[in-house]
């Protein structure tokens, strides 16, 4: 196996250039899945037979809670890969990723608390997966809020990284906590080994819209990285020189 | 298509205001999400450049 690719992951020169090319095609994804997956969950899918239109909040519950998940899953990652190998851009997609991960665990938890209202009576309990998420959104703070603190570069890394591993403890504690505790929450719709129990209809679009989520994800979190990269560059030359490109160009590059 | 006009649409069944809420705070926050990124980049160059220029004259 080479090993090259890896050893060009550390040039941020390398990453700014490839990630270039990779935005566009993130970006525009995103729109188009996200915009085709609303219009097919709000228009076309049918309604449940139980919940009526309010399950319409699915397609856009369950993939930001997909993404809150996986987003602190790369945080965990990034922090081992930034612990072992002392690799600066590791820090720098774990600070990036930190705040738009929030963000999605932020619409989780709003419009599953909207769901709640008309579903279950509440707009919130104190049950094992509502707590577990909440306590997910406070490590997200946590490392976001420890970033800010320390000064020091070195430092801030190693928190942050060590802060984000220890932390994943709480995801199998979010994904199981349907089937170790009574809750009202409604079990996993989607599961990797059994056919999905709602008609095609329902959880296509469930489906075209978890991939949009990512890709959005993917692009935002390459944006704010690319921005971070350049901060953290600013005395190189190939930095200098697209900086005053993008003079030219009234700073849009 | 599951509804047969405009304001059935909207009305949701009676659960309109719970799903045009989530859908809408969902898309705030999208949106909030691109542009946020995108003006600290524009507000990044533009310090970049002026300090550049600041260099190059003195």
């Amino acid at each position: 196996m080479k090993w090259t690719f890896f050893h060009k992951l550390g040039s941020p020169k390398w990453f700014y250039e490839i990630s270039g090319r990779w935005l566009p095609i993130l970006g525009w994804a995103a729109v188009l899945l996200i915009l085709a997956g609303t219009v097919w969950g709000l228009v076309f899918a049918p309604q449940d037979y139980q919940q009526g239109n309010s399950f319409r909040i699915i397609y856009i519950h369950v993939p930001a809670a997909f993404l809150a998940q996986s987003g602190y899953l790369l945080l965990a990652i990034a922090g081992v890969v930034s612990l072992v190998w002392k690799m600066k851009l590791a820090d720098i997609a774990l600070k990036c990723a930190a705040p738009v991960g929030a963000w999605m665990t932020f619409i989780a938890l709003v419009t599953g608390s909207i769901w709640g209202k008309p579903t279950w009576g509440t707009w919130w309990v104190w049950d094992a997966r509502l707590t577990s998420m909440l306590i997910l959104l406070f490590l997200y703070f946590g490392i976001i809020a420890l970033g800010q603190a320390i000064s020091n570069r070195d430092s801030s890394a190693k928190a942050c990284a060590v802060l984000a591993i220890v932390g994943v403890i709480n995801l199998p504690i979010i994904k199981y906590s349907v089937e170790w505790w009574n809750t009202l929450h409604q079990p996993a719709t989607f599961t990797l080994t059994e056919k999905p129990a709602m008609p095609a209809q329902m959880w296509l679009p469930l489906l075209v819209m978890v991939v949009g989520f990512y890709c959005f994800f993917g692009a935002v979190v390459l944006m704010r990285m690319r921005l971070e990269v350049l901060r953290r560059e600013s005395r190189t030359s190939w930095v200098r020189t697209l900086v005053e490109q993008s003079i030219g160009r009234g700073g849009s590059a | 298509m599951t509804f047969h006009s405009i304001g059935e649409f909207l009305a949701m069944g009676h659960h309109g205001p719970y799903v045009w809420s989530a859908y809408g705070i969902t898309a705030l926050v999208l949106i909030l999400n691109i542009v946020m990124p995108r003006l600290a980049r524009r507000r990044y160059l533009q310090s970049e450049a002026r300090r550049l220029r600041r260099e190059m004259n003195a």
